[in-house]
């Protein structure tokens, strides 16, 4: 009975996870879509509710009905599965975040391995995706993908490397409560800007959004898929862009700590605080959609692997030599 | 306990699953995707007897790293049929016998370190360094790594880069009339490099790259 009554409960609390990522994930495409038209001096969504704030639920509604082609050469076990892989891993991944002290699913020792090794599985859904379709537009689209995002994924690393340092421990809540003093963006500035590069390239978003460059590729590695299926590729990665966005709040923002302890702002629940630098970080993506040309295929591999690694290996080397010669190693 | 069971019972099955259809599948990437499960259901062995920081390392260095890029290459080489052409083929490969002194080597290999562990119990006491049992385990594999084990550490870190080195250089081929793009050059162009004025007399013309 006791175990019955635990299971229940974890139930009822993946769900009060998760039902608010997907509502905010419908939420966020909106957001998306207004800021891009803000820049651009559109409307956007307006139409659809109050701001056209229900527009991406109206978007679901009408791929819901849409009708699911699968082409006849294509490999049908991984096509299918493809869109279930990406939108499983952008969601599982939301189980380590920590929201406040208390409010996190699963606290574990080893949680930005946990997040980093998720994001790393991102690329299996695109590449399955671009591969099973069978055609050439999207196996192209995948290759591309899967070497873009191997490649600044060796950056990300190396950048929770430095945070790491400054930590002295891989639990999500423990690099929060390590900031209580300093956020680590001021430190680690330069870092934290090589993450959120690190990050659109990571998520295939604009100025790096080759896998899916429509001027070359048509759609990418999603060209074949329709309906419902091309609605979870979708979602997904706009949840994985969420993810990013927790990730580097959570390394370089504080996390859930409000910025000043003082009266108006500690008030003010702890997970608001987590879901407005969230936001902050999720509307820089969307403004760089809007106002920065796509990279091409070689300036993006050179930005990767000759800018972003040496630099970041280096201040690798400056953070540990910094820690060392002042003493501030953590743990000791 | 029961569960803890269970549980383990379900990711060895499809770990042994998965490696077997690794080589049974036709389909070479069919066994790309079950090798992947495999390393999945791996790590998530290592993670339920508590060594969490292996597990985690297995998934982002092989699953997220290895085998992408060995998808990769199965992807594009053609491999299934030069499978098929190998076996289909009148004359003797040469793989088959490599292939299988390797993995007799292995097995003769697994025998000695299973069979030393039902044997010898005490194995864990004779280690010189003490496990203490209050760390995580990336803090206590971080304390020893870079003390007492420095020497063997900077040994594979050097094994890595050979190898590494010798994957450029098998790989590099200098081709000539690409054209690069130097971000120097084209910052530090100025009008005067760029642009020439030129007294064009009437009915001669400018002879252009002259």
């Amino acid at each position: 009975m006791a175990e019955l009554f635990i299971f229940f409960d974890q139930i009822y609390r993946i769900l009060f996870l998760l039902i608010p990522v997907l509502v905010s994930v419908a939420m966020i495409v909106w957001l998306d879509r207004r800021v891009w038209a803000f820049v651009q001096k559109r409307r956007g969504p307006n139409v659809v509710g109050p701001f056209g704030l229900f527009q991406t639920l109206a978007d679901a509604l009408k791929y819901i009905f849409k009708e699911i082609i699968i082409p006849a050469s294509s490999n049908k076990v991984i096509f299918i599965l493809a869109p279930i892989v990406t939108m499983t891993l952008a969601l599982i991944a939301w189980a380590v975040i920590p929201f406040s002290e208390t409010f996190v699913l699963a606290d574990i020792n080893v949680g930005i391995l946990y997040l980093f090794a998720v994001s790393s599985l991102g690329v299996y859904g695109i590449i399955m995706g671009g591969w099973a379709s069978n055609s050439k537009y999207p196996f192209l689209g995948a290759i591309r993908s899967a070497a873009q995002m191997v490649s600044y994924e060796v950056s990300i690393g190396v950048i929770i490397i430095n945070v790491l340092l400054c930590v002295g421990s891989l639990n999500l809540s423990d690099i929060v409560l390590s900031q209580k003093d300093l956020w680590f963006v001021i430190p680690l500035f330069p870092m934290f800007i090589i993450f959120f590069i690190s990050a659109l390239a990571e998520t295939n978003r604009p100025p790096f959004d080759l896998p899916e460059a429509e001027a070359e590729l048509v759609a990418g590695y999603q060209t074949e898929y329709s309906g419902m299926m091309y609605a979870m590729f979708w979602l997904g990665e706009y949840a994985n862009i969420l993810l990013m966005c927790a990730m580097g709040s959570i390394l370089f923002l504080g996390g859930w700590l409000s910025p000043i302890d003082l009266f108006p702002f500690n008030v003010i629940p702890a997970p608001i605080w987590l879901i407005l630098k969230i936001l902050f970080l999720f509307i820089l993506f969307a403004l760089i959609k809007a106002i920065v040309p796509r990279y091409r295929y070689d300036q993006l591999m050179k930005l990767g692997w000759k800018i972003f690694l040496p630099f970041s290996l280096i201040y690798v080397v400056l953070t540990a030599s910094f820690l060392m010669y002042f003493d501030l190693l953590p743990g000791n | 306990m029961i569960a803890h069971a269970i549980v383990f019972y379900i990711f060895s099955l499809i770990a042994i699953v998965s490696a077997i259809m690794v080589t049974v599948s036709k389909n070479t990437v069919n066994s790309v995707f079950f090798l992947i499960l495999d390393f999945i259901s791996i790590s998530c062995l290592f993670i339920m007897i508590g060594a969490e920081f292996l597990g985690m390392i297995m998934l982002i260095v092989y699953v997220g790293a290895v085998a992408v890029l060995f998808l990769f290459v199965v992807m594009m080489l053609n491999v299934a049929q030069q499978k098929n052409e190998w076996f289909n083929s009148s004359g003797r490969s040469s793989h088959i016998p490599v292939g299988l002194l390797v993995s007799i080597i292995i097995f003769f290999e697994l025998i000695i370190v299973i069979g030393g562990w039902k044997y010898k119990p005490d194995l864990l006491d004779s280690i010189a360094i003490e496990i203490n049992t209050d760390l995580t385990n990336t803090q206590s594999l971080g304390s020893v790594i870079y003390t007492d084990y420095i020497h063997l550490f900077q040994l594979s870190g050097m094994v890595l880069l050979v190898a590494m080195i010798g994957a450029i250089v098998l790989t590099f081929r200098q081709r000539s009339g690409v054209k690069r793009q130097s971000y120097f050059k084209q910052i530090s162009r100025d009008r005067k490099d760029g642009i020439e004025l030129v007294d064009v007399e009437n009915n001669k013309g400018v002879k252009i790259d002259a």
